[in-house]
């Protein structure tokens, strides 16, 4: 007879995953790879590409920041889930994939929304639920879309569109448009098992798709090796995906390897995993305290901040002095300012609207 | 006109569409390799190939949301579930994603879906295989819903549903897929979806009933009958939209009115359509309307108590007694 085992006293479920977070250290599955060493033009960037990506991010910093006021000041509701810290991935990502390529994205989707497209005055109108938004006003926060631009808009059912962001690569390769699929979730998206269907399924019919966590830290206030066992990437591994892990606070070292990947999947057809490890200034959501971090952990990020990395870029290379750069985001701010005018001054949808877009057809019978 | 099984009647408007667009494809469990596990789909892998007849893995939730990915990426994809019961699983991408992605985009985005399927019980399968699922569906806004009882209206529908730019889910039941009937062969035949039938006439009582419950009811009709009850039985065919217009005709001419479903009783279909009969019908009827369901528990094992639990054409018949006043 096998002998019983001894019950231990103490039992606990301390998590035992990729490492102790401890004393406000960075420990595995959140250490950021070194960033590129090559300069714009070694990228094939212009000048102009810089001031534009500068110009981009800035435009997302700022819109955020102005959000979050008008949202403190209760001009809105509904959620709002900010990606300030992470915009180097939406740009460097952008910039790296053709203007046809598509784009799918989860609740964190401001910024993949304004450099695909939409403009921050639809931007913001649909954060204030205005007929004027970029969803008319139908989807707010979580759920910006430009269709037309190819961003296949935010989903709010953690996990649940990396199935969707496989469909969309699938209905690519069955029309031979040579189009790429990059499909974003956050890396509390990774223990889904949508992420694991969706895996085995990509992969065993090679679907052009690049599935990319934007590992920010923190499942809502989980901390990576409170919610993962091993290194998220390492998952591509029972799928024999390739994959790779990228410093995602410097929007050339995303934009390089965005590059090669999508090159590489528009040649062989075949799918990636990629880890870009981020960080987000901000609580998950607005009614987070942030108990779960340390004020040093967040300061030791913000010095690495990737918009001023990129600012520094511009000014130490001459690509724009410091006139320049006071100019653009000057102007930003106008930008800004007027999306909220913008957003303040449309109208709510009509009444009507709350049975527009259910189904395709403008008779169907609703139910009463 | 053709006698053609039910499973015959879906393969034929699943190949007819299939014919004439090149974006439609199939993918589900052993719909391709293996001539699909019902047989609903033999042949189609042979005439369209492995690039539009799709095997997947055992990942509903997964071959769902690709399914939804490649509509809303200007495909249209008929996802086969082996059965309603296993599409649980796949719950997340019907009700969260399919129905509402158009809404939330403020209608960027169309999903020109179809989920078929076996629904409900096929006979002591116990628990996990016996749910119907039409009244749980029809309940989520953005969803058509459509459950037909006979061949002929399988093939019309299912070619409407096809040809439908919103998601649609179409129910069949295992138990009839090899009910025979006569099946039209005109070219381009489509059924109207929401659109319910008279299926037979009668001017004693209106039975309402659809899916499988649609055979038990003219059971019950049949045996009627020959007591001088005639019942008209109304076959909605659609669950979502439902046509209520034809129902509320027949009952302004019965005065009475029992619902057969096959689904349990709190809050399905049986409680909605009871609900509208008496708002649109009140002064018309001579009763309280009647309900057949399933009992509220899940489908026991046993033989005996299976049938029990199934609804019958004896409580079918009890059920126009008590609306007739007869017994």
């Amino acid at each position: 007879m096998a002998k019983k085992k001894e019950k231990n006293k103490d039992v606990t479920f301390t998590p035992t995953g990729t490492g102790i977070r401890s004393n406000g250290q960075i420990v595995r599955s959140t250490e950021l790879p070194d960033p590129t060493e090559k300069t714009h033009k070694d990228l094939g960037l212009s000048d102009q590409d810089v001031v534009d990506m500068f110009e981009q991010m800035y435009l997302q910093r700022r819109f955020e920041e102005r959000a979050m006021q008008m949202y403190q000041k209760g001009k809105f509701g509904g959620f709002l889930h900010l990606y300030m810290g992470q915009e180097a991935i939406s740009t460097g990502t952008t910039y790296a994939l053709n203007d046809d390529d598509d784009i799918i994205t989860a609740y964190r989707d401001h910024g993949w929304g304004l450099v695909r497209g939409v403009s921050a005055k639809e931007g913001m109108a649909e954060l204030y639920g205005k007929v004027t938004g970029c969803s008319r006003g139908k989807g707010g926060s979580m759920h910006f879309a430009n269709v037309k631009e190819h961003f296949w808009g935010g989903y709010g059912i953690v996990g649940g569109h990396i199935p969707l962001g496989g469909g969309i690569a699938f209905a690519n390769k069955y029309k031979q448009n040579g189009r790429v699929t990059a499909c974003f979730l956050g890396d509390g998206a990774v223990p889904q098992g949508a992420l694991h269907e969706t895996f085995n399924m990509s992969q065993n019919w090679g679907l052009p798709c690049i599935y990319a966590v934007e590992n920010n830290g923190y499942a809502m206030g989980t901390a990576v090796h409170r919610h993962s066992v091993g290194e998220i990437v390492d998952r591509a591994d029972g799928y024999g995906m390739k994959k790779k892990v990228i410093n995602g606070m410097d929007v050339f070292t995303v934009y390089e390897a965005m590059k090669e990947i999508s090159e590489d999947v528009r040649e062989n057809s075949m799918p990636w995993f990629v880890e870009i490890r981020t960080y987000r200034y901000r609580g998950h959501s607005m009614s987070d305290p942030m108990k779960y971090r340390t004020k040093e952990e967040l300061e030791q990020y913000e010095k690495l901040d990737p918009v001023e990395r990129v600012k520094r870029y511009l000014l130490d290379n001459d690509l724009a002095d410091q006139d320049k750069v006071d100019e653009i985001q000057n102007s930003i701010e106008d930008e800004v300012m007027e999306a909220i005018d913008f957003a303040e001054e449309s109208d709510f949808p009509d009444k009507d609207d709350l049975y527009n877009d259910v189904f395709v057809e403008d008779d169907y019978p609703f139910h009463t | 006109m053709a006698e053609l099984q039910f499973r015959e009647a879906i393969r034929a408007a699943i190949d007819e569409e299939m014919a004439h667009d090149e974006n439609i494809f199939v993918m589900g469990e052993e719909v391709a390799e293996y001539d699909g596990a019902y047989k609903v789909t033999e042949g189609l892998l042979d005439k369209y190939g492995s690039k539009r007849m799709i095997d997947t893995p055992i990942s509903e939730l997964g071959f769902a949301g690709i399914g939804v990915g490649a509509a809303m990426n200007g495909l249209r994809p008929i996802i086969e579930f082996m059965t309603f019961n296993f599409a649980v699983l796949a719950a997340d991408q019907i009700i969260n994603h399919a129905s509402k992605i158009r809404y939330m985009t403020g209608g960027q985005i169309s999903i020109p879906i179809v989920f078929r399927g076996p629904n409900a019980s096929a006979g002591q399968l116990s628990a996990t295989h016996s749910v119907s699922y039409d009244s749980m569906y029809a309940h989520f806004p953005g969803l058509k819903v459509i459950y037909p009882s006979e061949p002929d209206d399988a093939k019309g529908l299912l070619k409407s549903a096809i040809r439908d730019d919103n998601p649609v889910l179409f129910m069949e039941s295992e138990q009839m897929y090899g009910l025979k009937g006569e099946v039209s062969e005109e070219d381009d035949y489509t059924i109207p979806i929401g659109k319910a039938k008279v299926k037979r006439e009668g001017a004693d009582v209106t039975i309402i009933a659809h899916g499988k419950m649609y055979h038990v009811a003219t059971q019950a009709a049949q045996k009627l009958s020959n007591d001088g009850v005639e019942a008209e039985i109304i076959d909605p065919r659609t669950v979502k939209p439902l046509d209520m217009e034809t129902v509320v005709k027949s009952i302004k001419k019965t005065n009475r009115c029992v619902i057969v479903d096959e689904a349990h009783p709190f809050g399905g279909l049986a409680a909605e359509v009871g609900y509208l009969i008496q708002r649109e019908a009140f002064d018309y009827l001579d009763a309280p309307v009647q309900r057949v369901t399933l009992p509220d528990t899940s489908a026991p094992f046993a033989k005996n108590l299976f049938d029990e639990w199934f609804p019958s054409p004896d409580q079918v018949i009890e059920a126009v007694n008590t609306v007739t006043y007869r017994k």
